[in-house]
């Protein structure tokens, strides 16, 4: 007589799972394909890169126009993940707190950067900044640079990692609502310190989330960074540039030396990114 | 400390219908004043425009006899608890209650002073190293109340302050508030649409309604003497009589009441009644109905009392309270006649649309 209860939720989890031939024919699927398209390459990028062994290796990733790359690209994301968290916090704060004529719009150009080819992107700083450009007589007569040079690649690793910070932190805000920031006025707090003191703590997981792709993106971006460069050997080449002119070259083990570098942030920021999700869940 | 609302006067989108029109009241020194109303009365926003955070478009607010409508929220030094709890979770509860006497700089050993005396006045001397995540509903808001209280405010306004909470746990808060109260004096305003909450703990009650004042007075002249039908139908759960005047009377059925000096003859009035102030009697008449007699259409145990609900000839529906044990003497069941006499009721002239 106690069949039925025993029944019910057994029935009802094998049709939530399926039969053992489905399931185990998906997760053979779904194995080999991240087999075939994430671990080979993986491992693939590793063994070229030492292929000639850890002398060859550390030669290619420490002679000076790789240092010069490594320098490069950390500059280019020194100064454009800064930026971006300023202007990332600004914005989700703008978009998640005020009603505004124009905020939809506002909401689609933040996108803009992910919607549009990173090689447009380039472009339109050659249309702006380059010699025809817009901008090209003003800077040719101050003798300023900005095109084929570093401040060019500043400008387009900007460009292209605008969106991360605001994506992340604009839906943490929204779901949090203003309550605990009107407490804070009403106990006196400027608006400066309850920024600091409420809010920021309140979405800092978020922040510090966006903050790793927002890096991450900026270190690793070929398209537009590869318009604005100009390859200039060890003075406008990043660590992507830096990878695609040695393969160029057929130096397959120093191309894929510094490739191993980009790879290692990539597994850094994956770990990073999900201790960031563990911690935020735990909060 | 009293608060002084003038003609206040707030609408959110141009053109659109104001969420507080033209708002006048006073709120005593050292009493609890409640604004009661139903949701989307304007009294959340009205008590926003008092502390700050809203300004009005027209209309002043004076606190202590001081006009501090143009005062930003910070210089207002008003506590406010919110429905929300609002706490800042990342903060333990001494950091919590610490945060507005940090923000006025004390001196380290006077705030740490002050937040143990705080926390023994909501009774959470335990607890001061908890988190918000960790206390329970009731726990919560009493640290909303002692974070508020710290910065020795003006006056208190709280915003539904138990909207949030089960039945008993609210009863026993609203019991609590009552002695926090009269230990601290303090001039409260409290915002609420629960009726039993406004008459039982305040000393005065502004009724509100569509964003004005329906009326304003003690909890027994709004219970006794309501002066609108809207206050006459959301304050005790009255039914409505429909009928007309007749050689001066009121006259509903059998019944004639006193009628409102301005009341022409065969004019349209309608009365409210509440639920206990009718007597149910066994319908002594077999011929016919008798106009002040009503069929049970359903009864309800509910506790020691049943809920009766009676149809009239007129075809108005009216709700009685009868106590249990006078309820099973009179030994009624569903579809028989009952004789109803109305104890008191409060008539308005008029004809009377839901």
């Amino acid at each position: 007589m106690f069949a039925p209860t025993i029944h019910l939720p057994r029935r009802k989890t094998r049709t939530l799972e399926g039969s053992p031939w489905v399931r185990w024919t998906l997760i053979t699927v779904a194995l080999g394909f991240l087999a075939v398209f994430l671990v080979v390459p993986l491992v693939a990028v590793f063994t070229f890169a030492f292929q000639k062994g850890w002398e060859a290796y550390l030669a290619a990733i420490t002679e000076p126009e790789a240092r010069s790359a490594i320098v490069l690209t950390l500059t280019a994301a020194a100064i454009a993940v800064p930026l971006n968290l300023v202007f990332g916090l600004a914005a989700a704060w703008l978009l998640a707190r005020f009603r505004f004529r124009g905020r939809a719009l506002l909401l689609t150009l933040i996108d803009l950067p992910f919607s549009v080819s990173p090689v447009i992107a380039g472009l339109i700083f050659v249309l702006l900044f380059g010699r025809q450009g817009w901008l090209g007589p003003f800077l040719s007569e101050h003798d300023l640079h900005v095109i084929f040079a570093v401040p060019g690649i500043v400008l387009a690793t900007v460009f292209i990692t605008l969106p991360f910070v605001v994506r992340e932190v604009l839906p943490v805000m929204q779901t949090q609502g203003s309550d605990e920031e009107e407490a804070a006025l009403t106990l006196g707090a400027s608006g400066w310190r309850t920024f600091l003191r409420v809010t920021l703590p309140k979405v800092k997981w978020g922040v510090l989330y966006g903050v790793i792709l927002c890096n991450a993106r900026a270190m690793g971006e070929f398209g537009a960074v590869s318009v604005v460069s100009g390859h200039v050997r060890g003075v406008t080449t990043t660590l992507p540039l830096h990878a695609e002119i040695l393969y160029n070259e057929y130096d397959f083990a120093g191309a894929f030396a510094v490739a191993s570098l980009l790879t290692l942030l990539a597994l850094v920021t994956l770990v990073l990114k999900k201790y960031v999700e563990w911690r935020s869940e735990a909060s | 400390m009293s608060i002084i609302v003038e003609q206040l006067t707030r609408r959110f989108s141009p053109g659109g219908s104001p969420a507080v029109s033209d708002v006048s009241f006073h709120a005593p020194a050292g009493a609890i004043t409640s604004l009661l109303g139903p949701s989307g009365a304007g009294k959340s926003t009205l008590l926003r425009l008092i502390c700050g955070l809203e300004i009005p478009d027209v209309g002043r607010v004076l606190i202590d006899g001081v006009d501090c409508t143009s005062l930003p929220v910070q210089q207002r030094n008003v506590g406010v608890v919110f429905q929300s709890y609002a706490l800042f979770r990342h903060m333990t509860v001494r950091e919590n209650i610490a945060f507005g006497l940090n923000v006025r700089k004390l001196p380290r050993a006077e705030v740490e002073a002050r937040v143990d005396e705080m926390l023994r006045l909501v009774q959470l001397e335990a607890l001061g190293e908890r988190h918000p995540g960790q206390l329970s509903g009731g726990q919560r808001q009493r640290v909303a109340f002692a974070r508020a209280l710290a910065i020795r405010p003006r006056v208190l306004l709280l915003d539904e302050p138990f909207g949030a909470l089960d039945t008993r746990v609210r009863e026993e808060l609203r019991e609590w508030l009552h002695q926090l109260h009269t230990r601290t004096g303090l001039t409260t305003l409290l915002v609420t649409h629960d009726q039993q909450e406004a008459l039982e703990i305040s000393q005065h009650v502004v009724v509100m309604s569509d964003g004005r004042v329906a009326q304003a007075g003690s909890p027994e002249d709004i219970y006794d003497r309501p002066a609108s039908p809207f206050v006459a139908s959301f304050i005790g759960g009255a039914s409505v009589l429909r009928g007309r005047v007749l050689e001066g009377r009121a006259s509903l059925g059998s019944l004639a009441l006193t009628v409102p000096a301005a009341a022409r003859e065969g004019e349209a009035v309608h009365a409210f009644v509440r639920p206990h102030d009718i007597k149910l009697a066994r319908s002594v008449s077999t011929e016919g109905v008798t106009p002040f007699t009503g069929r049970v259409q359903r009864f309800k145990p509910v506790g020691g009392f049943v809920k009766v609900l009676l149809r009239m000839p007129s075809g108005d529906e009216v709700t009685v309270q009868v106590p249990r044990s006078e309820f099973d003497a009179l030994g009624v069941v569903e579809g028989d006649a009952v004789r109803a006499d109305v104890l008191t009721a409060s008539v308005f002239v008029g004809d009377y649309a839901i």
